[in-house]
């Protein structure tokens, strides 16, 4: 693995105000991490080294992201641009693993302060206010047909450890991770979220987006 | 026309021609490795890192007999609208919301030289 350039400045983090983390942050995250808007441009993509950072209050759980600072795990297997990691082999291509970027590690006090001003960043409050979603029971088996066969999200997505895409981010943790409502609205157009993703717009009807979150919902459960 | 006036106009024709279709096939070449090399693989065999758990394996690009049954049509036709739009694995998805349909065009200019130049 290799590791990020350490951010020394956050070291000092502790004791300053939202205005300092702010420019912490920039001044540390925003080299890997887009704090503002970006352009639509392929370029953009193939030079991405980490997720965008200027919605993080829109997406991610606070407590997960908090905790996930301090204890950083790979949520994409094949790197934020998997052809960057990627070799190829006479059993097809791989993902080179010690080539991944390792994330930096923050203690508890500036997990919670940068976690605080991350929270802050909700440009897309509209779109979560358009989904209209209450989780719902279903059986693991028949969540997994939709997601596997029906859906097809397991071409890129994992949702076990061992099983499934590696191009995407990992989804058997994604129900801890991310709030419902981003589960739903950046399934359905994922475009409008990231102008420069990678993950096609399936049009799928909202009975069975709710049914890949809710199977998102039973193996996260199954993984806290 | 003079045979002179036609040599001139293919001439310029080429000049301003060559360079847009040579952005053209590096542009199909830069989009194909954003979308395509996950599942259809860096070679265009079907060998990608998401093919050992994909149940069905994605197309070999450089399959020539096999993607000279294909129109360019029915290529452009997948990519936007996906395997379902062309009687296909629906596991292909539709790429109509993250590319144009210039960008799908380079796309398919590009399988051309995967599966049918040898480039």
């Amino acid at each position: 693995m290799k590791l990020h350039k350490p951010m020394w400045g956050l070291i000092f983090l502790s004791g300053l105000s939202m205005a300092d983390t702010t420019s912490y942050v920039a001044e540390t995250c925003g080299g890997c991490h887009a704090l503002q808007e970006v352009s639509k441009d392929v370029d953009e993509r193939i030079n991405r080294k980490g997720s965008h950072l200027y919605y993080a209050g829109n997406k991610y759980q606070y407590e997960w992201l908090e905790a996930w600072l301090q204890a950083p795990t790979q949520i994409r297997p094949g790197g934020d641009y998997p052809l960057n990691h990627t070799l190829v082999t006479e059993d097809g291509d791989v993902i080179e693993a010690d080539s991944l970027l390792e994330h930096m590690i923050l203690d508890s006090d500036q997990a919670i302060k940068v976690t605080d001003y991350l929270m802050t960043l909700t440009p897309f409050n509209e779109l979560l206010e358009q989904v209209d979603y209450e989780p719902k029971a279903i059986s693991q088996s028949a969540g997994e047909m939709n997601f596997v066969k029906f859906q097809g999200c397991q071409s890129c997505h994992r949702d076990d450890p061992e099983y499934g895409g590696v191009s995407g981010p990992e989804l058997y943790t994604a129900w801890n991770r991310l709030q419902q409502n981003y589960i739903i609205s950046y399934t359905q157009n994922p475009e409008l979220w990231d102008k420069n993703t990678m993950m096609p717009n399936r049009h799928i009807k909202n009975s069975a987006l709710e049914k890949v979150a809710n199977y998102l919902k039973v193996i996260g459960e199954s993984h806290e | 026309m003079n045979k002179y006036k036609f040599i001139l106009i293919l001439c310029l024709a080429g000049f301003f021609m060559g360079p847009a279709l040579a952005n053209d096939a590096s542009l199909g070449k830069k989009l194909y490795e954003v979308y395509c090399t996950q599942c259809h693989g860096m070679e265009g065999d079907g060998y990608g890192i998401n093919t050992p758990d994909i149940d069905v394996l994605p197309k070999d690009h450089t399959d020539t007999p096999e993607m000279m049954t294909r129109t360019d049509e029915d290529l452009f036709k997948a990519i936007k609208h996906g395997g379902k739009a062309v009687s296909k694995s629906v596991l292909m998805p539709n790429w109509d919301a993250n590319l144009n349909d210039d960008e799908i065009h380079a796309l398919v200019k590009y399988l051309r030289t995967l599966c049918c130049t040898g480039e």
